[in-house]
Parts: C-alpha cells; structure tokens; sequence
C-alpha cells in the first residue's frame, strides 16, 4: 500500500533528466535572446526597492543600497526579473493545475505541526533573503545562471549554497525526516 | 541572427517585458512539473532520500553550458556579450553559506518558492514574506557590511580560465563530474530509507 502510494507519486512529477535538459534549454534560450541567464531573487528584490521608495522616498534615495536600484526613466518594478517571476507563477500555476497539485495547505513531515514549518519557513526566507543580496544573486540568478556561463561566482555561489545546507543539515535533521 | 538578440538590437527593447513573461512561464512549468514546488522533496537532496534537485540542477548547468559553447562555435552566439556575473569573493561566500542555511531551514529557494505558491504552498508563502523581510533587514543594515560587499572584487573571472583550462575541457570534465554523481547518488538513494511525502 504504501509502496504503491510512493509509486503513484513518482509517476505524477516529470523525468529529473528530462526536465532538467528542458531546463537547460530555457536557460540557453534566455542566454540567446537577452545575454543574460535567469534569476528570481532579483524580482523579489525590486518589490522592496519599490515599498521602501513608495513609502519612503528620501530615506531610499539617501541608502547606499535602495539608491543602486532607483533610476530616473524607469519604476524599480518595471523590470525583467518581476515579469520574469509573474510569468514562473502563471506556468508553475498550470502545471499544478493539470497534475492535480492545486491545494492550500502547509506542506511538513508529520513529526512537526504546522506553526513549527511556518516559523522555520519565514526563519529560512529571512536568511535567504539577506544572503541573496550579499551573494548577489540566489541558487536561480548566481549559481545555476552562472555555471552556465562558467563564471566563478556562479560555482562559488553552488557549492556555498548546497555545501552550507549540507553542512547544516543533521542539526535540522527532526525538521524533515 | 547571431545573439543575443535583445543587446545586438534584433529584438527591439520592447518586446522585452514579453519575452520575460514567456520564459518565466516555461521556467516555472519546468520547475514545477519536475517537483520542485514540494519543499519535502526539495530537502531530500540533503538528507538522501530524493535527489531530483541534483539530477535537475546538474543537467540543466550542463546543457545550457554546452549549448552556448555550440552557440560561439556555430557563431550563433557572440559569446563576449554574455553577462559573466563578478566574482566579490567573501561576499560570495559568506552570502552563499548564509542561503545554504535559509535552504535547509526553509525547504526553499526564491525560484522554488514562487513554484510553492503558485499551487498553494503556504509554507512557501511564509518564505517568502520572509525573505522580503530579509531583503529589508539587508538593505537597512548595508553599511555594516558594505566592506564585504565591495571588497574582495575578482572581477568577471571564469572558472576555466582560473583553472588554466579550455572552455571545452572545462565543459567535458563537469560533465564526467556530474555522470559520476548521478550513478553515486542513484545507490545512496536506494539505501537510504524512504521518507514519505
């Protein structure tokens, strides 16, 4: 029974291999079209940028940081990056939505309750957010865009990203399994 | 056409915002069909029981990596008008160790999390509430780390040239690389007991 159930799953997601060549080949044609590779913490990024000028407008024009991602001729939102994400919404939307995956609710192994994943999971978006700009760039835009185009920081940036969680995996280990 | 098209002005600057909807489509369909939406499954790379992330991540570097490579070759692609992001390398570092722990605490990536949403995934929503706060928290505290920030700059290094090797050689030993690790972990995930989600 359980068996089967593991089974049944697995045949719902796509071949790793095959998506991660589909992958490969976004990424190339986003290389081909623009000279630049994908990204998605970039997106989230300019959301700040354009709460913080919207709500406080010297306060960001006078940081060192906001002020590097205001430009006179265009709003912060207006970007590539933010249509970029809407798009990574619209096309993670259908395809949850033709396997069956659409559901409201809050993924985590039945060893925590569900405040527990919350709290871990904002705790991890803190920390994903402040190292994504230190790092300039996240697993999508530093690591996966930059391997391809076989700069430094791209491979820095993958074996610092998943080198540090394997490093710190066993201390989280009753978390997920 | 010889790429890329937007910076050689064959594709004019607006139908720019067009082409980011529609590959942010495909790259989300993509990310999603294969898994990644799940941060159960996301996190068995780290613990052995699912390794998709590596097989996917991996084989995407690769083909996107030998495709510009056949691109130049074909001369499709003028490849000094890619964007080689700049080596800052502390600041590198210290940011990737940083969302190295965000990942494993989290379950999710930014691309990962958009994924989560987008089917209802309110852990992924609380991530990434989290990490606009995080984002914030950054911004407001950059003086502190502005040092690091700037400092340590390598330049637009690439890693072949770092290693004194050709494009080519550099591409075909990743390659070696990543078959091994497709064979080592299919056995380290066939040992490892099965976590259900």
């Amino acid at each position: 029974m359980t068996t089967s159930k593991i089974i049944d799953r697995s045949k719902k997601y796509a071949n790793p291999y095959l998506s991660g060549f589909l992958l490969g080949m976004v990424l190339l044609a986003t290389f081909y079209i623009t000279g630049r590779g994908l990204g998605a913490s970039g997106a989230i990024k300019s959301t700040v940028v354009t709460a913080v000028v919207t709500f406080a407008e010297s306060h960001a024009a006078n940081s060192d940081y906001y002020s590097k991602f205001i430009s006179d001729d265009s709003h912060p939102m207006n970007n590539w990056l933010v249509f970029e994400i809407i798009g990574v919404l619209a096309g993670a939307f259908l395809s949850g939505a033709i396997a069956g995956r659409l559901k409201l609710k809050v993924e985590h192994s039945p060893k925590i309750t569900s405040r527990t994943r919350l709290i871990m999971a904002g705790f991890g978006g803190i920390l994903f957010g402040i190292g994504s700009q230190l790092g300039r760039g996240c697993t999508s835009g530093a690591a996966l865009s930059g391997m391809a185009s076989m700069s430094l920081a791209g491979f820095i940036a993958m074996l610092t990203i998943f080198g540090g969680a394997y490093f710190f995996a066993y201390f989280f280990r009753k978390f997920w399994i | 056409m010889t790429g890329p098209l937007i910076p050689m002005g064959i594709i004019g600057q607006g139908w720019d915002l067009v082409i980011a909807l529609l590959i942010g489509m495909a790259f989300g369909y993509v990310l999603e069909s294969a898994g990644f939406s799940s941060s159960r499954k996301l996190a068995g790379v780290f613990y052995g029981y699912d390794f998709t992330v590596l097989r996917v991540f991996f084989t995407a570097a690769i083909t996107a990596m030998v495709g510009l490579l056949y691109f130049g070759y074909m001369g499709w692609i003028d490849l000094s008008m890619i964007y080689v992001n700049k080596t800052f390398l502390i600041a590198a570092i210290v940011g990737g160790i940083t969302m190295g722990l965000g990942f494993i605490t989290g379950g999710y990536c930014p691309g990962t999390s958009m994924c989560g949403i987008a089917i209802g995934k309110i852990d992924a929503m609380v991530f990434t509430g989290g990490m606009l706060l995080g984002i914030f928290i950054f911004s407001e505290g950059f003086p502190l780390v502005k040092g690091i920030y700037q400092g340590y700059d390598l330049g637009a290094l690439k890693i072949n040239e770092v290693l004194g090797l050709s494009t080519g050689v550099f591409a075909i030993l990743l390659i070696i690389v990543a078959l091994v690790a497709f064979v080592i972990t299919r056995i380290v995930e066939n040992k490892v007991k099965k976590v259900e989600y």
